[in-house]
């Protein structure tokens, strides 16, 4: 189950710092991501999980406060290269919010949107084929077949954050970030959404920020733990579970505290 | 000054009302809060509301009956010599027996003189009586009030309830004011078109509103076919809303998207001092500097150009409601939830990108709106177009043309004398119900949209 160490890192980070103004929000982090592992990231608020997560996609580069040092690679290139263009980038490294955020406009126009803005279809039957690609993997198709022309913002809470990531895969990324994707859903949905996490990993590789110890036990193969803008642990999910290195870690995990 | 002091003389009242009740509640309970169903100061306001109200009312009375009643009482007085003259020349009597005694005029005639000593004892009797009413009834209240105080006195609820009352009050002038005017304005529609049909009025397409003095005059006729005013209204405000829209949307788009905080925190109040300049100033800067200017340009041109054109008017009038779109779409595009704007660009959409396929369309309600707002507010305009827009009454749609509107052709119906039954005069209510049920419907529509809009983004 684990990765193997031969082959070289999706996402390499190095002595990756943030700083928001004069808060030093993540510190000295370091983190080799694998091409079709889960990496759940956990740790407790405020520690800088989603920082992390906003370094690969370069979100951070909306706020104006933050500052980003270090090296970041994709497949080896720097992401943070001044001739890297965060639109392509983007492109390959899809995200997915705490809140469901679908668009004010119909399922069908949610997901078409990334495919639109990248001209990835030719013509209608080819973004039709997308769309419909997108929403079969995101396991919704069978739930909005015949009512693509509503409202995305129609449909409930886990059936939004489904389509947000049918919208995020219609772009075919190569990776995946998840901030806390199941916090606003109830545990039907909550179940639906890890099962779904699961079948991806087959052709995404996923980072997924996680309050629940047991979300993170369920789908991810590698669980990292921060603590207070630091990295602290790293390892297979089974290890960091049953026999953490950290008494940090260990702290968290048996729920002394966080 | 009278009247002042007497004021004073309750208010202090009043206020010992207060006091007196307050100390008497504490005195009641022995300084234990507690054992009291109301908060002293409750009870202090109760005594003082049975101190003040009572008094305030006479006064009220007094302010609204004395000068009904001191006529009548002046009139039935009058010598015979007087009292038998016509009704018109009696309202000029009675006025200068109260020019006399009040302001010192000298009178006309020893009957008058003796009128205005009636007129002045009168009406120191009158107010003595008032005054006299008025402070007894403030100290019978105080003293009643004050007794009645014992510790389960329910005094919270009924000062919560008086408060209740004062305050419906207060609303339902506002609301009788504006069923007021509408019922005035209905009605005297309503004569109107008992001389001029309905359908010529809103279907005719000339505007002559003279009416004949004498029958045999030459143009003696009037015509009241609107069409003319409704076109013009709608040229000047279509043109005003072609200048106010894209320059208000788009700084506004600038302002909630682009700008630095900084820059916003200074050029978004100026913007709004847009609204704040009197419509007269723009007005004038309409007629004096953009009319000659655009008449200037178009004659250099070759074109014929009106001195007071319809686009000198919508031009000014375009930047006079540009705040109206601008402030509001400012709003609704800021309220557009961030979360959106981070799904767009994590899907690697542009800045730009973001804005026409996310933002916007987010804000579309709201800006409509307030695009609605602005409309209404364009086309109930009276001040520039008054000054900038002319009164020919031309059925026409080429904005170099001098058109008239609805506000203006009201304006001039109602200047100088009027009979107020002549078909000319009762035409402005006609005209002004026409502009009132517009503008009644566009802000209706307008808000209801915006609050849809708030509460999906709540
Ligand atoms: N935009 C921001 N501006 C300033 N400080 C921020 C910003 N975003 C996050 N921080 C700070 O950085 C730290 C890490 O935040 P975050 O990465 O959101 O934590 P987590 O996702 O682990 O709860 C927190 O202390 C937070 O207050
Ligand atoms: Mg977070």
């Amino acid at each position: 189950m684990s990765h193997s160490p031969s082959l070289p890192a999706k996402v390499r980070a190095r002595d990756i710092n943030v700083h928001y103004g004069d808060k030093h929000a993540l510190k000295h982090v370091d983190l080799d991501i694998h091409a079709h592992e889960v990496v759940a990231l956990i740790g407790p608020s405020g520690c800088g999980k989603s920082t992390f997560l906003r370094c690969i996609n370069r979100m951070n580069d909306q706020v104006d406060s933050a500052r980003v040092t270090g090296l970041l690679t994709l497949d080896g290139d720097d992401i943070y290269d001044r001739a890297v263009d965060v639109v392509q980038l983007r492109a390959r490294v899809g995200m997915v919010f705490q809140k469901p955020n679908p668009f004010p406009k119909s399922i069908f126009d949610n997901v078409a949107y990334g495919p639109r803005i990248h001209g990835m279809a030719r013509d209608q039957a080819e973004l039709d084929e997308i769309v419909m690609t997108s929403l079969e993997r995101a396991g919704l198709l069978a739930e909005v077949r015949d009512r693509l022309d509503e409202p995305g913002t129609s449909l409930s809470g886990g059936q939004q954050q489904r389509l947000c990531i049918a919208r995020a895969i219609a772009v075919s990324p190569e990776l995946i970030l998840m901030d806390e994707p199941c916090s606003a859903l109830d545990p039907i949905a909550t179940a639906r959404v890890e099962e779904l996490i699961d079948e991806l990993r087959e052709n995404f590789t996923i980072v997924i920020v996680t309050h629940s110890m047991q979300q993170a036990a369920r789908v991810s193969q590698r669980t990292a733990f921060f603590h207070l803008g630091e990295l602290v642990e790293v390892g297979d999910t089974e290890q960091i579970f049953t026999n953490p290195q950290h008494p940090l870690t260990q702290g968290y995990i048996t729920g002394r505290f966080g | 000054m009278q009247l002042l002091v007497l004021s004073l003389v309750l208010l202090a009242l009043t206020a010992l009302g207060y006091r007196l009740g307050r100390g008497r509640a504490l005195a009641v309970i022995d300084c234990h809060p507690r054992h009291l169903h109301s908060l002293p100061s409750y009870h202090g306001y109760w005594v003082a509301m049975w101190c003040g109200l009572p008094a305030l009312l006479v006064l009220a009375g007094w302010l609204m009956f004395e000068p009904s009643l001191l006529r009548a009482l002046v009139m039935s007085a009058l010598p015979a010599e007087l009292a038998g003259l016509p009704d018109e020349r009696l309202a000029l009597v009675y006025n200068e027996v109260r020019n006399v005694a009040r302001y010192g005029h000298s009178a006309s005639s020893a009957a008058v003189a003796d009128a205005a000593r009636h007129y002045a004892s009168l009406r120191q009797t009158i107010f003595a009586a008032a005054a006299l009413a008025a402070l007894s009834l403030a100290i019978a209240g105080l003293v009643y009030a004050r007794s009645r105080i014992h510790r389960q006195l329910r005094t919270r609820n009924r000062v919560e309830s008086a408060i209740r009352v004062f305050l419906i009050a207060a609303s339902l002038v506002a609301i009788f004011t504006t069923i007021g005017i509408v019922l005035s304005l209905l009605f005297e529609s309503l004569r109107f078109f008992q001389s001029v049909s309905v359908s010529e009025f809103l279907f005719g397409t000339s505007w002559s509103p003279q009416m004949a003095i004498r029958s045999d005059q030459v143009g003696s006729s009037g015509a009241f076919g609107a069409v003319p005013l409704f076109t013009g209204t709608l040229l000047i405000a279509g043109i005003a809303l072609l200048v106010a829209v894209p320059l208000g949307l788009l700084s506004a788009v600038y302002m909630a998207e682009y700008a630095a905080p900084r820059f916003r925190a200074v050029v978004k109040p100026l913007l709004e001092i847009l609204a704040g300049i009197p419509t007269v100033v723009y007005g004038f800067f309409a007629a004096l500097t953009v009319a000659p200017f655009i008449r200037d340009a178009g004659t250099a041109l070759g074109l014929t150009v009106a001195s007071e054109s319809a686009l000198a008017a919508g031009l000014v009038m375009g930047i006079m409601i540009i705040p109206f779109v601008s402030s509001l779409a400012d709003d609704v595009i800021t309220a557009v939830p961030h979360s959106l704007r981070e799904g767009s660009y994590g899907l690697g959409a542009t800045k730009s990108e973001t804005i026409t396929l996310v933002v916007l369309p987010a804000a579309l309600p709201g800006i409509v709106g307030g695009v609605l707002l602005a409309a209404s507010r364009a086309i109930g305009e009276t001040m520039i177009v008054v000054m900038a827009a002319g009164l020919a009454a031309n059925l026409t749609a080429n904005p170099l043309e001098a058109v008239t509107t609805v506000t203006t052709q009201i304006v001039t119906l109602l200047v100088g004398d009027q009979e107020f039954d002549s078909p000319k005069t009762l035409a402005a209510f006609a005209l002004g119900l026409v502009l009132f049920t517009i503008t009644l419907a566009l802000n209706m529509v307008a808000l209801s949209i915006v609050n849809r809009y708030r509460e999906k983004y709540d």
